[in-house]
């Protein structure tokens, strides 16, 4: 671990095979990103990891790490992309923070918040995206969905089930779920799968436990998100399997 | 001059014309049918793209019985089936209709008129665009630039090419619809497809014979055949340019179990139509090309990735490759040369853009879905099934014949310092005789122009959407990769288009054709086709140009590939050159909401039957 690059000026050491957002976060430095998660392939699809290097823009979680390289996150330039991003998202779907159960816990809204983005600013695209209440301990709301593909992911890589697919192109993109009836209880699915747990946004709820932790005692009440850099900076899962990046079960 | 006809097969969705939705007859027939099918695709997955398309063209779409009695076949969950499937949009889970109209929606099929057809089609035919007809009949939508634009207007009616569409061919395919008539029985004039050469170079003009320049390169070797295309100076005619020779060397001395040749003819820049040329004139040149990237590269195994509106080339094309391999020219130990095994597949495409990208299209020929992957790791050393694979365009491998025929020096002799051969262009709006036209690289834009026989030219469009708009002041600028890099498209517009409907039809284009995979390019292309729309309406203001720039930042900067990095572009080009015909359609005001009051009340209005003054908004100025 002898080779570093440079980030926003101090150097961050890295493994061979690790990217830039891997090494910034294991180092406790804090770059901003959505659809990244450590127990996954990095998925490249969100864009608010973008930084600069060598004065190109690219996408840090995917962004082969090398020695050398000059990478800028903390910039200005670079933030008012990411503000449009995340307005981006929330003009995409239909977001409405302050009747959301995942409100304080939800990763958009505390990227939104830290980020200082004020409004929308975009045309809200105001799809229709019918609710799944048919599982009995399971909501999907798919309005929220962002479609960062980590439920996909999960449920496929860690879960081995398939639950999840993405159906369309293009701004009609979905998340499906892989039934005969379109219907999330006719899938496999259970409240212990990883798919449960890492969804950044109020897509996938488990059900009766909506408020258990009162508004305001959540997790991105207490500090914003970027402040949590060092809780989760090595982002690995410990012995027993959990993960700080994760939001607990019931 | 080269003609092809193409009727081939009839949809057989009649016979399940009085089901319910989604419904079929699947009986042991059926069931025979797709062990058949699946069997014949060695039951691999990689094929599934493959597979939906015969689905479809044997049902009319993709009933939700077979895609699980599918899934079950190829031991993959459904929900994969259904994503692949619905990204393709000539795939269509639900019944579509027996005949599935859609017109071509560029914007030179736009100024052949394409839009006041399509309205007589749908009103004769008591449709509104993009629904299917009460009776399940029929199907009338738009879809991007189907390559035809030297003939347009053109349609495809269950994916096969309908060319000069005036209003008379119209009334008689409504005629035939009506009537049920079967596709094989339509009449042949309306599937002609022309070649309309305008100009011949060193490839449209060549003399070689097949299999003439593999005889010679059999005792070259791979390493010379690669130095010879590296020393000629060869660059791709995609429109990226990358050195052919570096791409082939690099795929060489990739580590692999296999090494793959992919030959890029999905052709969907709008305004490009030359590899569909090139396919119907030269296919035995192309497959050469390919042959002698595999005896380069070291593969065994090539594949042609051919645009699914091009579906009618495919038994010509196949009948091409089944000589070839009669004449020992493909196949194991071809020209008797022991070890030299190679042979060529074709994909079709469904379509979809976007798997004009490489790593897209490796992607699809993987049975995925079109999504540009990241990299590094570039296809060279992983590409299809993560194995060393030169992809290279339908024109490319045809150069690169040429370019080792005639010798690397010679072969530079053409064209620029930079920019080495011939390249084919595209012409097609307002001129007299749009078609193929060769020349060398270097050819100004106002030299094409002449030859062509265009006057009172505003602008011309170079490279399609995504490349350059050129305006008049710069018609002295010349193609190729030190100036005006190409991948062939040349739309020319007179002094009676209005520019900022040429860009608003792209902005729809990219649009339509974004995957949807990266948050920038899925939801910044599509503001940026309500802002346009906006403007159109008379609701734009000036704020709405600066959010164009705004947007244009967040593309170019971050979008995943080159979809979303160029969207903007021909609007920031029209900008630039022809400010006016945006500002004209301005309000003064420096902002205006974007929701529309007054449209918004469109659907009371239809339901209470009233239209009158008083069930519409005055706009307050």
């Amino acid at each position: 671990m002898n080779e570093t690059f440079q980030l926003d000026g101090s150097a961050v050491p890295f493994e061979p095979g690790q990217t830039v957002m891997q090494a910034a976060l294991a180092a406790g430095r804090y770059i901003p990103h959505l659809c990244y998660h450590p127990e996954f392939k990095p998925h490249g699809s969100c864009k608010l990891c973008t930084v600069k290097v060598n004065g190109r823009t690219v996408a840090s979680c995917t962004m082969p790490a090398e020695g050398g390289l000059d990478v800028e996150s903390e910039i200005e330039e670079l933030n008012a992309l990411r503000r449009s991003l995340v307005q981006m998202l929330f003009a995409e779907g239909n977001h409405f923070c302050p009747s959301c159960e995942k409100s304080g816990n939800c990763v958009l809204q505390a990227l939104g918040y830290d980020l200082e983005v004020h409004a929308t600013g975009f045309r809200h695209l105001y799809p229709d995206r019918p609710l799944d209440a048919s599982h009995p301990d399971i909501l999907l709301d798919f309005n929220r969905c962002i479609l960062c593909e980590l439920c996909v992911r999960a449920s496929s890589e860690v879960d081995g089930k398939n639950v999840f697919a993405l159906s369309g192109r293009g701004i009609t993109k979905h998340l499906i779920v892989n039934a005969e009836s379109g219907k999330l209880s006719d899938t496999n699915i259970a409240l212990t799968d990883k798919a449960m747990q890492v969804c950044p946004v109020g897509v996938i709820l488990p059900k009766r436990v909506g408020f258990s932790v009162s508004i305001g005692e959540r997790r991105y009440d207490q500090r914003p998100i970027s402040a949590q850099a060092l809780d989760d900076a090595p982002r690995q899962t410990d012995a027993s399997g959990n993960c700080a990046a994760c939001e607990g079960t019931p | 001059m080269g003609v092809n006809c193409h009727r081939t097969f009839r949809s057989r969705a009649n016979d399940n014309a009085m089901l319910p939705d989604n419904e079929i007859r699947f009986d042991a027939s059926g069931q025979a049918w797709l062990d058949q099918l699946v069997q014949r695709h060695q039951n691999r997955a990689s094929q599934l793209l493959q597979m939906l398309r015969e689905i479809q063209e044997h049902y009319g779409h993709i009933p939700h019985q077979i895609v699980t009695e599918l899934a079950q076949r190829l031991c993959i969950p459904r929900a994969r089936i259904e994503s692949v499937a619905s990204f393709y949009s000539f795939l269509h889970l639900k019944p579509h209709g027996e005949y599935r109209i859609l017109f071509s929606d560029n914007i030179t099929d736009r100024m052949l008129g394409s839009q006041p057809l399509m309205e007589l089609m749908c009103q004769q035919l008591w449709l509104q665009p993009g629904k299917v007809s009460e009776d399940s009949l029929v199907s009338i939508g738009t879809t991007s630039c189907t390559g035809m634009c030297d003939q347009g207007p053109a349609l495809l009616v269950n994916e096969l090419a309908i060319t000069n569409l005036n209003h008379q061919r119209v009334q008689e395919i409504v005629h035939l619809i009506r009537n049920r008539t079967p596709l094989g029985d339509w009449p042949a004039d309306f599937f002609r497809v022309e070649d309309n050469i305008r100009r011949s170079g060193l490839l449209l003009g060549n003399a070689l014979a097949p299999g003439e320049l593999l005889r010679n390169a059999l005792s070259l070797g791979g390493t010379n055949i690669v130095e010879s295309i590296k020393a000629s100076g060869l660059r791709g005619r995609g429109g990226a340019g990358f050195s052919t020779g570096l791409k082939w060397e690099a795929c060489r001395n990739a580590q692999g179990s296999e090494h793959y040749v992919v030959c890029n003819a999905d052709e969907g820049e709008p305004g490009t139509f030359k590899d569909r040329v090139l396919l119907n004139q030269q296919a035995d040149l192309v497959f050469e090309g390919m042959t002698l990237c595999a005896l380069a590269v070291g593969a065994r195994k090539g594949f042609l990735y051919l645009r699914g509106e091009y579906r009618y080339l495919l038994e010509p094309l196949q009948a091409v490759l089944q000589r070839r391999r009669a004449n020992k020219l493909l196949g194991t130990s071809i020209l008797a040369q022991a070890g030299f095994d190679f042979d060529i597949e074709i994909h079709l495409g469904a379509g979809a853009y976007i798997c004009g990208e490489e790593s897209a299209l490796i992607e699809s020929l993987e049975g995925k879905r079109g999504v540009p992957r990241n990299r590094p790791p570039f296809p060279v050393t992983h590409g299809y099934l993560q194995q060393p694979t030169a992809v290279d365009n339908v024109e490319t491998f045809c150069q690169a014949v040429l370019a080792l025929h005639m010798g690397a020096e010679q072969y530079r002799t053409i064209g620029t310092a930079k920019s080495a051969g011939s390249k084919l262009v595209s012409v097609s709006g307002d001129c007299q005789r749009p078609g193929i036209y060769e020349y060398p690289f270097g050819v100004s834009v106002r030299e094409i122009l002449q030859d062509c026989g265009a006057v009172n030219t505003l602008a011309v469009q170079v490279s399609g959407p995504s490349g350059i708009c050129v305006a008049e002041s710069e018609f002295d600028r010349r193609l190729g990769f030190e100036d005006l890099p190409t991948a062939g498209a040349f739309m020319i517009f007179d002094d009676s288009r209005d520019l900022f409907e040429v860009a608003r039809n792209f902005v729809h284009f990219f649009a339509h054709e974004s995957c949807g995979f990266c948050t920038p390019c899925r939801v910044g292309t599509s503001i940026l086709k309500q802002t346009m729309d906006k403007i159109a309406a008379g609701h734009g203001t000036r704020y709405d140009l600066s959010e164009i720039e705004n947007l244009d930042r967040v593309l170019q900067t971050t979008s995943h590939c080159g979809l979303g990095r160029t969207a903007c572009n021909p609007v920031l080009h029209t900008l630039k050159h022809f400010r006016p015909s945006y500002e004209n359609k301005l309000k003064s005001l420096m902002f205006s909401p974007a929701f529309d009051l007054d449209g918004s009340l469109a659907r009371a209005r239809q339901m209470t039957g009233r239209d009158d003054a008083g069930a519409h908004l005055r706009e307050i100025e």
